[in-house]
């Protein structure tokens, strides 16, 4: 009887454990280091931040195929690669839904879209979905710049490329832009998060 | 003590066998749930939001949906037909203002639809599920500036839901099933 008791005290505090971390959404802040991966792009290579001995950081976006709003910024993706990819802020795009359950995400339908839009930064996939948790990654897209230092890549920005996802010459502030022109300034980053409507992580 | 637990297999074992028999019964609920619903819907035929035009708001218009001050308590689900888990829960959101409307409980369906489809997919989407509850349209491109006025911990997620009433207010960015829904809105209502 002793036992049941414990068990059922343990299994009340389990699940109610499950449901707080179920809501809370962890993952990096400013300041943190964040983890390098091995995973593997679209032209069947791995591919880590350490093989980017050249960068001085990154822009790190979690993007997918099937969100209109990752769609509506895949032009935009593109544009700050060729912008800042040569200046030491390569993109590295991250895709970390579950494919089972958006098969338009799938290996060969990242490849398509890679190969119809002209991507030129890695589009890798969260295989397993390890990594984007770690990130603390909500949505795509979700973008973390990093910056080299020498504990490790440091998380400088989290949130929105820019404010306005309909209509990209509407736009006022150009987030990610601001964070990276920032860092290669040796400046502060002027806002280190912001938010936007984005399409839940599909596990 | 949490890592008590972690590391006592024994009890873990019991637990998880507990655990997979409740999940278990969850997901058996659901499919009855969806399962009364579609017998619901297809009994009562009422298509009076099918010619009705959208309400399309900024936040500044939203707000007040955000904030009524009165006996009823609100459900305010934010979506989008694009949206996949949005669209699987939209019937429990349908299915919960009927069937707690008699307890003064409003559901306010808040699209976040993209201009461009609002003919094409989400009036069509509205009248194609003869939805009852409230749908207003929130256009605002600026969201950075509103998603903390929403919720402060709102990442910006959907789907994503606030419960509210005079005395209570709850954000849940989230998934639902019915059983979850009914849940806490349970606790809105004494």
């Amino acid at each position: 009887m002793k036992t049941l008791k414990t068990i059922f005290t343990f299994l009340v505090v389990a699940t109610l454990f499950a449901f707080t971390t179920g809501t809370d959404s962890g993952g990096y802040d400013i300041g943190d280091i964040a983890t390098d991966f091995s995973l593997e792009n679209i032209d069947g290579k791995m591919v880590s931040l350490a093989d980017f001995k050249e960068a001085k950081g990154f822009i790190v976006i979690f993007t997918c195929n099937t969100c209109p709003y990752a769609v509506a910024y895949e032009d935009r993706i593109e544009a700050l690669n060729k912008k800042y990819a040569s200046k030491g802020y390569p993109v590295i795009a991250i895709m970390p839904n579950n494919t089972d359950v958006k098969p338009g995400d799938n290996m060969e339908a990242m490849k398509a879209r890679a190969k119809a839009k002209g991507f030129t930064f890695p589009y890798l996939m969260d295989k397993g979905q390890k990594i984007y948790p770690q990130y603390g990654a909500t949505k795509t897209p979700h973008v973390y710049v990093l910056q080299k230092t020498k504990k490790g890549n440091e998380v400088k920005y989290i949130g929105a490329i820019d404010d306005n996802y309909q209509d990209a010459s509407a736009v006022n502030q150009k987030y990610v832009e601001n964070a990276v022109d920032a860092l290669l300034n040796g400046k502060e980053v002027p806002e280190t998060k912001t938010r936007a409507i984005g399409c839940s992580i599909k596990v | 003590m949490v890592s008590k637990v972690i590391y006592n297999f024994k009890l873990m074992k019991y637990i998880f066998v507990f655990l997979a028999v409740f999940l278990f019964n969850c997901n058996n609920d659901k499919k009855d749930v969806t399962l009364n619903k579609d017998d619901r819907v297809t009994e009562s035929v009422d298509a009076t939001q099918q010619d009705t035009s959208l309400k399309i708001y900024d936040f500044a218009g939203v707000e007040k949906y955000l904030n009524y001050n009165d006996d009823k308590t609100y459900i305010v689900n934010f979506w989008a037909t694009w949206c996949a888990p949005c669209v699987k829960e939209l019937p429990y959101f349908e299915k919960i203002g009927a069937d707690y409307k008699s307890e003064d409980v409003e559901v306010i369906l808040v699209s976040l639809d993209f201009p461009k489809h609002y003919e094409s997919k989400l009036k069509p989407f509205i009248a194609e599920k003869k939805l009852q509850s409230k749908v207003i349209v929130l256009n605002d491109v600026d969201s950075n500036s509103w998603i903390p006025k929403v919720n402060e911990n709102w990442s910006g997620a959907i789907p994503a839901t606030l419960i509210y009433n005079n005395d209570k207010r709850q954000f849940y960015e989230q998934s639902f099933s019915y059983e979850e829904l009914e849940t806490e809105l349970k606790q809105f209502l004494k």
